[in-house]
């Protein structure tokens, strides 16, 4: 017997980018939360996930959903050295916003304005693209991240070479690297497995 | 135990400053960046995807980004990439493209092209994995677009949902791993 999606209707589609707190909407259907195996709990990493449909559909297959989120987590949370944590999330927010993942794109921004407190700069970024001029530092990120998102990959040594012009040493560079190129993981995830609407 | 794939394909060798980095400072990302991999490669359980059909859907995606080493890296596992090849060379664009919901966003809207893969193919990659690169082609160029008629696509072709849950996941991680070690050729190239 052939499997089927399950399409949502009936709600508010986001046409804008946004700060504002969205949900998500799964086309295939999570595992229900009382039919999770001690595995699949396991794979969430954490217990309060097993509320969200994104991480009980991902739960499909456990090992891969928690070597995915023990990498995010270390790449966007791990303190010690590198990039502050305002521009990790810069990166995810400006691949987010190439790409075009409105739900990704409104979690980054959060916390990448939260962070940074450049209320201003993060929205000008969501509202102008990442063509928008923010300074010399989040310019030469925000770069750097398209070039890494871009396909095929365009990112070379000139962005190197701005990255360190506005003082990022290579364990930040490092940071740039990975927190871009993980969300290009995630925001696949995010725009290919559902969709997002307003938050209740 | 197997080489981290990520040192392997950027070119990282033990003892080499980005790879002090990568243990010192981000060994649990690097750990886990690997048992990604080794879930996606080598699970214990293939379930309903098997081995050749994730090594065919890796150098297609590694094809379409242009990465001939990391291309031949997934095909030498494979063997025959012949058909394969050909279906790079015909789905082979620039991205990310794709159209946004009807509103303010939709002066973004950028064209580009959906791909089907042509009836010869088809037959030479059978339904299955013709049905999956398809969708792996807009995952790839233009996410954005994704809607649900292309995983029923994928269901209608003999894919169930929990394989569909690990192909994303193993063309999603893939799209990271290139461009880690991209990145991460790169900066060694500059240090």
């Amino acid at each position: 017997m052939t499997d089927k999606t399950v399409p949502q209707s009936g709600h508010v589609v986001p046409a804008v980018f946004t700060r504002d707190m969205l949900d998500w909407l799964p086309w295939l259907e999570p595992v229900a939360a009382d039919r999770m195996t001690e595995r699949q709990l396991a794979s969430l990493v954490d217990a309060a996930r097993v509320k969200s449909d994104y991480f009980r559909l991902l739960a499909r297959d456990p090992d891969v959903l928690e070597a995915r989120t023990r990498t995010d987590k270390d790449i966007f949370y791990n303190p010690d050295a590198g990039l502050p944590r305002a521009e990790r999330e810069l990166a995810a927010a400006t691949t987010s916003r190439l790409n075009g993942c409105i739900y990704c794109a409104s979690v980054h921004a959060r916390f990448a304005a939260t962070y940074s407190k450049r209320v201003a700069d993060v929205d000008k970024l969501l509202a102008e693209g990442v063509g928008a001029d923010l300074d010399k530092r989040w310019n030469a990120i925000v770069a750097a991240s398209v070039a890494l998102t871009e396909t095929p990959i365009t990112f070379g040594p000139r962005h190197i070479d701005a990255l360190r012009e506005v003082g990022l040493d290579d364990d930040a560079i490092v940071d740039v690297i990975n927190a871009a190129s993980f969300f290009n993981w995630a925001n696949r995830l995010m725009l290919s497995l559902g969709e997002p609407t307003p938050a209740a | 135990m197997q080489a981290d794939v990520i040192d392997t394909l950027a070119g990282i060798a033990p003892g080499s400053h980005l790879d002090t980095v990568r243990r010192t400072r981000r060994a649990v990302a690097r750990e886990h960046a690997q048992k990604s991999y080794d879930s996606l490669f080598a699970p214990a359980d293939y379930g309903d995807f098997s081995p050749a059909e994730r090594y065919a859907i890796a150098v297609f995606v590694a094809g379409l980004h242009g990465q001939t080493a990391i291309k031949d890296f997934y095909a030498a596992k494979l063997g025959s990439a012949g058909a394969i090849d050909a279906e790079i060379a015909a789905a082979s664009t620039k991205g990310p493209y794709g159209a946004y919901p009807k509103g303010p966003l939709s002066k973004e809207d950028t064209p580009g092209p959906i791909h089907r893969v042509a009836e010869a193919q088809r037959k030479a990659l059978g339904p299955k994995l013709a049905a999956a690169f398809e969708h792996v082609h807009m995952l790839v160029f233009h996410p954005r677009d994704a809607a649900p008629p292309s995983l029923q696509a994928m269901l209608d072709a003999g894919w169930t949902t929990d394989a569909v849950v690990t192909l994303s996941q193993l063309v999603a991680f893939l799209s990271f791993q290139i461009r880690v070690v991209a990145g991460l050729k790169v900066l060694a190239a500059k240090s």
